[in-house]
């Protein structure tokens, strides 16, 4: 298990804690989580719905794939730490990150 | 005004394979779409990405089954609204409906099928403070009649594929072209990159790299935008319109103040037949929501065979409805 920190559009902060054993994607676990993310293409870095920006645990995660930045830079607005939350997997990288919701919630 | 007798809002995969449903069971359909062409989600964002989950198919490209899909549902020639989003219904005195598009298209149906999907794809705005002030009076998201750029002084905005293609047709239209973009470098297709640069190195267009909106003026009617660089710099230019083109993002648009049950973005329905709470409306594929649902286009499929079964008595309320198989009775065109 890994255990990370979401902070919603609106500034609350929540510790998580996701299995890294079973291939899932932080956007997946975001969802279950109820967190009100649209991911409308459903994890291909296709809709940049899941735009979150990573505020600690950049240097771990890495930066944005070229499929990512692809969708980011569509967007009106992106930082230098934004990801596609459903193409960071839930991996030991991810163990004391904390994670902004930038993504669109309806 | 149309008059069909089921109106289908949303022409995706379900969408459309609804009419193949309806057409076995004599029922005429037009679909609603707010994107300009058919196929919903799998043309407009994953065209050429391979589908493994249709029965029969072990691997298909969702473009490939959209095409596949106007195929078969040729025989009972649906008719389309493409590039409008249906705004309004009312139900009239005999139960049967009337929709109204943004664009005042009216359709008339025994039966409205809503499989929006995800909702209405709908530009994602930048966040300026007094956007909406200025949308319809200088600011537009789409090009919808490339005419109404001519001698004007346009801004775009963004850096994707239809920024560099807006921006390299109307340098020929509008009196001047200005395109601005975040970075330094665009991601869209190199060649229009390179075509978007050329225009810019011969004075054709303006191109303000690494710089953001900042600021909208105007007195009723826009008339200039603030701009600012990455280094904090500010830039006004004069402009009689501005294009932001960042992008499409679903919402459930005017669906959502119908009376219907809505969870989530989602519309619930009875699992009996996919009908939602008011008469006559039905619900199928990604926008509705039930005890077990799955988004799945499959789904989606057989959602639409039920549905239409339930629908018939709506249209043919004097006919009994018999349950009858293609291979017996193959496809009878309209």
């Amino acid at each position: 298990m890994v255990t990370f920190t979401v902070e919603d559009q609106e500034g609350n902060r929540q510790e998580i804690e996701a299995p890294d054993d079973m291939g899932l994607s932080l956007m997946e676990i975001l969802k279950a989580s109820e967190y009100p993310i649209l991911a409308t293409c459903g994890g291909m870095a296709l809709c940049a719905t899941c735009h979150v920006e990573i505020l600690e645990g950049e240097n771990e995660l890495g930066e944005a794939t070229d499929a990512e930045l692809d969708q980011l830079e569509n967007l009106p607005e992106y930082f230098p730490t934004s990801r596609l939350a459903c193409q960071i997997r839930i991996s030991p990288l991810l163990e004391g990150a904390v994670i902004k919701l930038r993504g669109e919630d309806n | 005004m149309i008059t069909t007798d089921i109106c289908i809002i949303g022409a995706g995969p379900v969408g459309l394979f609804a009419v193949f449903e309806a057409g076995l069971l004599k029922m005429r359909c037009h679909l609603i779409d707010y994107l300009p062409q058919v196929g919903g989600q799998l043309s407009e964002i994953y065209p050429q990405k391979p589908i493994y989950d249709i029965p029969g198919y072990p691997e298909i490209k969702a473009q490939e089954l959209v095409d596949n899909l106007m195929d078969q549902i040729k025989p009972f020639k649906p008719t389309f609204t493409l590039g409008e989003r249906v705004d309004h219904l009312a139900k009239q005195a005999d139960g049967s409906y009337i929709i109204t598009t943004n664009d005042n298209t009216q359709v008339h149906a025994q039966v409205i099928v809503i499989a929006g999907g995800l909702g209405v794809f709908e530009p994602r705005k930048p966040v300026l403070e007094n956007l909406d002030h200025f949308e319809g009076k200088g600011v537009a998201y789409m090009v919808k009649n490339p005419e109404t750029f001519r001698n004007k002084k346009v801004v775009l905005a963004g850096g994707g594929d239809s920024a560099l293609d807006w921006t390299i047709y109307l340098a020929n239209v509008a009196e001047r072209v200005t395109l601005v973009h975040r970075n330094e470098t665009f991601r869209g297709a190199p060649d229009s990159a390179a075509k978007v640069f050329d225009l810019a190195n011969n004075g054709k267009i303006d191109l303000i790299l690494s710089a953001n909106l900042k600021e909208l003026n105007g007195n009723g009617k826009l008339s200039s935008i603030k701009l600012e660089s990455k280094n904090k710099e500010e830039l006004t230019i004069d402009t009689d319109y501005l294009i932001p083109l960042f992008g499409l993002s679903p919402k459930l648009g005017p669906i959502a103040d119908w009376g219907l049950n809505i969870d989530k973005n989602a519309i619930e329905v009875d699992t009996r037949d996919y009908s939602t709470g008011v008469e006559r409306i039905y619900a199928i594929g990604d926008i509705n929501t039930y005890p077990g649902k799955l988004k799945l286009i499959l789904c989606g499929f057989h959602e639409a065979a039920i549905m239409m079964h339930s629908a018939f008595k709506y249209v043919y309320p004097d006919q009994k409805l018999s349950f009858k198989y293609t291979t017996v009775n193959g496809v009878n065109a309209f």
